[in-house]
């Protein structure tokens, strides 16, 4: 008989009043499988009423993320055979809602994106008008930000994060990465407008310093730096305007 | 049934349909405007553009040789006013998408830094490293995210268009997580549905490019164009076909067969790797037909050699290649050659528009690669599809912002008998199938075996006649379906079957339109007709969907200053 592998995926149906529970496939073992071609091959060959989301299988599109063995992972670009002969695990991402099986609300994920104003801001609303000739823009100023431009909005890092678990109000890595971001674009003048959200209650300052979302982010982003060095930029800048007698928010 | 009413509605939320958004929320504020996608917008699969995007922003460049380029590249199918129009437009669109925040590449002094792409005479392919359509997307997104006059709606389906007495008044959708069929009245309807990659199995598309909007317009009586040029990419990686940028041999790589030999120099001596991509493409699988190609487990292959780019210039320049070899292929391409074969990468034909989106159905416009305007004819040249999405997005957006200021709301009364309509077909076609047998699954996967072999790189007579059959026989097939989920919420299984009966629609005039159209050109390569024949083939297909399957007509090509030559490299 074929080498076999066992996935345990955790299902929900909410409007069938079913328990959150788990159920195990056994399929065969193919050891080039990622964790979501075991699932394509489960969806087409054995129950089709498992809900997952996935789209460019080549950890790029940011959409299938799970907790495969109690670690966030882009389950494209995980593979069988680094759990093989052992089972695999499956749990939709740790700290959302679920709406069914693998599928999670993303609701306050993009609500907090759009609240950090990630887009560019210019004293001069016509500036953006303007397609006769670009910014300029060095390398070096380039690079200021360019490793928090990479974020595919995968969530991991929410996934991970004891904060956001605890506290869903706070703004969380992924936003303040974004964020620093923008602030940090020599084309933007933004800084201002963003720091009544990443200074306020709950952003910045929740963040326990854990660094999970660092470890579990597939681009590198690293989100914890972005949020400590955004700590130290707001705290400069509150003092700042303290100083030149500006009302502290 | 509920009724959401909009003035316009953008289906699709990829580069096409965030850009034609915010050109109607930006320019024309009082509109109720709305993006309809069944993923959230930055899931899109833009995302997975990697080279770049080309435009002409440097002085030893123009617009002519731009045009002439693209022209020439499509085996001289493009139509050439469309053509213009693009390239002037697609000056003024990448420093509006810079201005954007898009982080493009960079020269030491600051202005933007092109690079060399198959078929272009000179460089001048913009890119943010080999993650440009990652990058073009989220700025997009992110800056669509400051129009609070632009809705969303982030999961829905788009289940069918709302046609009465030859005018569109809104669609038929279904919102995912919720499982309930809507409304969404609109007087235009703006289709950005992306191309229909996955009815090949070796592709480098995501698995939600399945030709919806193509589907959507089709059934509606709007033709769908030239379905039967398709674009292989030379390089796939193996296994599974994603992609692997040209940017890699437009910063300098090579291609070998087996005997290390740079075997381009057989086919395209004058531009080498850099030819147009149906040209490399065949080269390729010339070179693996006549037994030097490599071979392995996922089949015959041959080498992408980077390694003498050094580590240095790959981290800068192709860093997306390294992680998608060593995630992907388990190589470094920094000390191995990249094995790669052709895989299906982009549909050329889409929804028949003209140069300004609009289609022969008033209140129905379309952009980007689901629509066929047609700059690209029988081939894309690469980096011409991200500059398109920006160009034909925001003048799709722009030619139905002025139509609905004149048009009138279909009534509500009539929007409801048309949805019921639409309802009952839906209830019994995907819904109540208790009765049937069939997998959609093993449907899907049969189709792509038939497209991969009877309508791939090379095509014959009787390949394509026992292609045509076959789909045939699964349409046949897909009448019986049986699906098993009974939860209405985030209810996959019934998004694939609609999705799948999409593709099935559109896979069938893919295959016929390559059965009727005895030449060569471009991406359409026929063994058994090699040689272009401007006498009979050069006009474009455009196919009516009929009960009997699709009916083809004939469109001239427009020219404008150049005339059909060969076209050698």
């Amino acid at each position: 008989m074929a080498d076999q592998i066992k996935l345990t995926i955790w299902r929900y149906t909410p409007d069938k009043g079913e328990e959150y529970r788990p159920q195990t496939f056994t399929i065969p073992y193919q050891k080039d499988w990622s964790i979501l071609d075991a699932l394509n091959h489960i969806k087409a060959e054995v129950d089709g009423s498992l809900s997952y989301r996935w789209s460019c299988r080549m950890a790029i599109c940011g959409s299938c993320g799970m907790m495969v063995n109690g670690t966030p992972r882009l389950t494209c670009s995980t593979y069988l055979n680094e759990f093989y002969p052992n089972e695999v695990t499956l749990e939709p991402l740790a700290n959302f809602p679920i709406i069914k099986d693998l599928v999670v609300d993303l609701t306050d994920f993009m609500d907090k994106l759009r609240s950090v104003k990630p887009w560019i801001i210019r004293e001069n609303k016509k500036d953006d008008e303007d397609t006769s000739k670009e910014y300029l823009q060095t390398p070096t100023q380039m690079e200021s930000y360019y490793q928090q431009s990479l974020c595919i909005n995968c969530t991991l890092c929410y996934a991970a994060c004891p904060a956001y678990g605890l506290h869903s109000d706070f703004l969380g890595p992924a936003a303040i990465a974004l964020t620093y971001r923008y602030n940090n674009d020599s084309r933007d003048q933004g800084r201002e407008d963003r720091r009544k959200v990443v200074a306020a209650e709950n952003g910045v300052w929740k963040c326990p310093v854990v660094g999970d979302c660092t470890e579990v982010c597939p681009k590198h982003v690293d989100p914890s730096a972005a949020i400590q060095r955004t700590k130290v930029n707001s705290a400069v800048s509150w003092f700042f305007s303290a100083l030149k007698g500006g009302k502290r928010e | 049934m509920d009724v959401l009413s909009h003035d316009i509605l953008i289906v699709g939320g990829g580069g096409a349909g965030l850009r034609a958004g915010i050109a109607i929320a930006h320019a024309y504020p009082s509109l109720k405007t709305a993006v309809i996608s069944k993923v959230y917008p930055m899931r899109s699969h833009t995302v997975a553009a990697e080279g770049g995007c080309a435009a002409v922003i440097k002085d030893n460049d123009n617009h002519d040789l731009h045009a002439f380029d693209t022209i020439k590249g499509s085996d001289f199918l493009a139509d050439q006013d469309a053509v213009e129009a693009f390239v002037r437009d697609a000056s003024k669109e990448v420093i509006q998408i810079e201005r954007w925040g898009c982080p493009w590449n960079r020269e030491e002094d600051g202005h933007i830094a092109v690079r060399w792409f198959g078929g272009m005479s000179q460089k001048r392919t913009l890119h943010a490293a080999d993650k440009t359509g990652f990058h073009l997307l989220h700025a997009l997104f992110q800056t669509s995210l400051k129009y609070d006059n632009l809705k969303r709606y982030d999961e829905w389906f788009v289940a069918g268009l709302l046609v009465d007495d030859g005018k569109v008044g809104g669609v038929l959708a279904l919102n995912i997580r919720q499982g309930t069929f809507h409304i969404l009245a609109a007087k235009a309807v703006i289709l950005c549905t992306g191309g229909v990659g996955k009815i090949y199995a070796f592709t480098s598309n995501a698995g939600i490019k399945t030709g919806d909007g193509a589907a959507l317009a089709y059934r509606s009586g709007a033709p769908i164009k030239d379905m039967e040029f398709i674009q292989f990419h030379p390089s796939g990686l193996l296994k599974n076909g994603i992609l692997i940028t040209e940017a890699s041999r437009g910063e300098g790589g090579y291609l070998f067969n087996k005997e290390g030999k740079r075997f381009m120099e057989q086919y395209a001596p004058s531009k080498m790797e850099l030819a147009p991509r149906d040209i490399v493409s065949r080269s390729i699988m010339e070179e693996i037909l006549a037994g030097r190609g490599l071979e392995g487990p996922y089949g015959s292959f041959v080498h992408l050699d980077l390694r003498h780019l050094g580590e240095a210039k790959i981290m800068e320049k192709l860093p997306m290649v390294r992680e998608l070899c060593i995630d992907f292929a388990g190589m470094d391409p920094v000390y191995e050659p990249i094995p790669i074969r052709p895989t299906m990468h982009y549909t050329m034909g889409g929804v028949h528009t003209d140069k300004d989106g609009k289609t022969p159905l008033a209140g129905l416009y379309a952009a980007g690669e689901g629509a066929c305007v047609s700059i690209h004819g029988a081939n894309r040249l690469g980096s011409n599809s991200l500059a398109e999405i920006l160009v034909f997005g925001a003048r799709a957006g722009k030619t139905a912002a002025e139509y609905v200021r004149q048009a009138k709301a279909c009534a509500s009364e009539r929007l409801q008998s048309l949805a019921k309509e639409k309802m009952d077909f839906i209830q019994k076609r995907y819904i109540r199938t208790e009765s049937g047998t069939e997998r959609v699954g093993a449907i899907l996967s049969d189709l792509r075996k038939t497209m991969d072999e009877k309508v791939g790189i090379y095509r014959r007579e009787e390949g394509l006649r026992e292609g045509v059959e076959a789909i045939q026989r699964l349409k046949e097939r897909f009448n019986r379906i049986r699906l098993t989920q009974q939860s209405r919420i985030f209810n996959t299984e019934l998004v694939g079957a609609m999705e799948m009966d999409n593709m099935l629609e559109v896979a069938h005039v893919v295959a016929l339109g390559a059965l009727n159209r005895k030449e060569s050109r471009g991406g359409h390569a026929r063994k058994d007709y090699p040689s272009r024949d401007d006498a009979q083939f050069l006009h474009h297909s455009l196919a009516y969907q009929t009960p009997d399957g699709p009916r083809m007509e004939k469109l001239p090509v427009t020219i404008t200053k150049w005339q059909p030559e060969e076209r050698k490299y």
